[in-house]
């Protein structure tokens, strides 16, 4: 078996330099690569443009990215989580790209299963549709416009996993999942952190939701701090 | 007048038992809590749930385990975990028989805005163009009036849309409206204790009444 292992982060990013385009796993804080963006910081590489759904908090994720300005542009969904962001980006400091969360989702995934477009109607006489090319189709019995969007192009992909074995062949767990198995199929050369790292063949065949060949590095992360946005219990006070 | 609780109360009554249902963040959220008994629904979040659950109790939160308004939540019985495109596949595929959410402005046409406002805020559409894209059937949860005083039912949006001739109903502080065909806000009931004369006051686009209006009961 390939072993796709390499023993750093260091070494993972080595060859990541400034002005590339890189995808980033993750929702919000959930499943994002910790240990790749810490590494990125201590690179101080700039210039990037980074597609990944959200922008993170002020100082945790992305976020941490924005606050050295290393990110020249961010493609993503939705960034109302982080106020640095919303100033860059009105400011002009920061180019930005919305897009829907779902064209977002199936950009990466068409460059995964190698299709150079796809068709959806989400932006249909929206200012998301200004430039593209709109077709007609009957779906479901009903004839509407599509909007052509591309596959995403990025030269790295960095994803996290939950477990993952030296083959890469990569599992998610709970909804860490989001992004991060699209982008990973995604990524000219695709990253993978874990939490935990097994030796090939430990790992259910079955399970596997990532197969090793669309994942060329692999290492287990150092520490993860899984910080959570937003921590809602039931009956807070006991109520 | 309806209250944020009595706005998702009044549309729980809208979701029919055996639904796939999307709850946008905010009013829609609370949907959840006013389902009637014996009503079994799934409840579909985007970043890749089906069958979420409530909020967890103190001490179970789980930083891997969260909903689309990243708070953490908990699973059900028989509920599954996807990536995100198929999560917005299954919408696109129109599975997802009922999507409800927010609104900053709804045209008299069923074009809703919702995701922008030039200059001053900008977060994102997130997942609700391709919802509303693609859903059979959207319901609206909103204040009618902003603080300024202004409608935010109008006879065309001013704001940045979302999509365009994709809401079917609203349900607000003052009212049941659904989109008439070929346009216009067609009163279905009114608010316990609103007229019709302040809702006609408080709906900068064209109001329709067609019969004697219901208060709405519970």
């Amino acid at each position: 078996m390939i072993d796709k292992t390499v023993h750093s982060v260091e070494t993972a990013l080595a060859d990541l330099s400034h002005n590339m385009v890189i995808m980033v796993g993750g929702f919000g804080l959930c499943g994002i690569p910790e240990n790749c963006i810490a590494e990125l910081v201590r690179k101080k590489v700039n210039g990037l443009t980074c597609i990944s759904n959200n922008a993170g908090v002020d100082d945790f994720g992305l976020g941490l990215l924005l606050q050295t300005r290393q990110i020249k542009k961010m493609i993503s969904s939705y960034v109302g989580e982080n106020d640095a962001f919303e100033r860059q980006m009105l400011s002009g400091e920061l180019e930005v790209e919305l897009i829907p969360q779902g064209t977002l989702a199936t950009r990466c995934l068409a460059a995964g299963y190698g299709m150079p477009v796809i068709y959806t109607p989400a932006g249909v006489g929206t200012e998301v549709a200004m430039g593209k090319e709109i077709r007609r189709f009957t779906y479901n019995g009903e004839e509407k416009e599509y909007l052509m969007e591309s596959a995403f192009e990025a030269d790295f992909a960095l994803v996290k996993a939950w477990k993952g074995d030296t083959a890469g062949n990569l599992i998610y767990r709970s909804t860490a999942r989001n992004f991060n198995p699209l982008m990973a199929m995604a990524g000219k050369i695709t990253v993978a952190e874990v939490e935990e790292l097994v030796p090939a063949g430990t790992l259910d065949p079955d399970h596997i939701h990532t197969p090793g060949i669309y994942v060329h590095r692999i290492f287990q992360g150092k520490t993860y701090e899984k910080r959570i946005e937003q921590r809602t219990v039931l009956n807070p006070k006991g109520s | 007048m309806l209250d944020k609780n009595g706005i998702a109360r009044r549309i729980a009554q809208e979701v029919k038992d055996g639904m796939y249902v999307n709850l946008g963040i905010g009013i829609p959220t609370l949907v959840a809590n006013y389902i009637p008994e014996g009503i079994r629904v799934v409840l579909q979040s985007e970043n890749g749930i089906l069958g979420m659950g409530p909020f967890p109790v103190m001490g179970k939160e789980d930083a891997d385990l969260i909903n689309a308004g990243k708070q953490t939540i908990t699973l059900l019985n028989g509920s599954s975990i996807f990536d995100s495109a198929m999560s917005f596949g299954m919408i696109r595929a129109q599975k997802v028989d009922l999507t409800i959410l927010g609104a900053m402005e709804v045209s008299e046409q069923g074009d809703i805005a919702n995701w922008k406002i030039p200059g001053k805020m900008v977060k994102g559409m997130g997942g609700a163009m391709d919802l509303v894209a693609s859903a059979k059937h959207i319901i609206v949860a909103m204040q009618q009036v902003n603080k300024a005083g202004q409608s935010k039912l109008l006879p065309r949006c001013a704001l940045p849309l979302t999509g365009v001739r994709c809401v079917k109903k609203i349900v607000t502080e003052l009212g049941v409206y659904e989109i008439a065909e070929g346009g216009g806000f067609r009163l279905l009931e009114r608010a316990p204790g609103v007229s019709v004369d302040y809702i006609r006051a408080s709906t900068a686009g064209t109001l329709i009444v067609d019969h004697e209006v219901c208060e709405m009961h519970d």
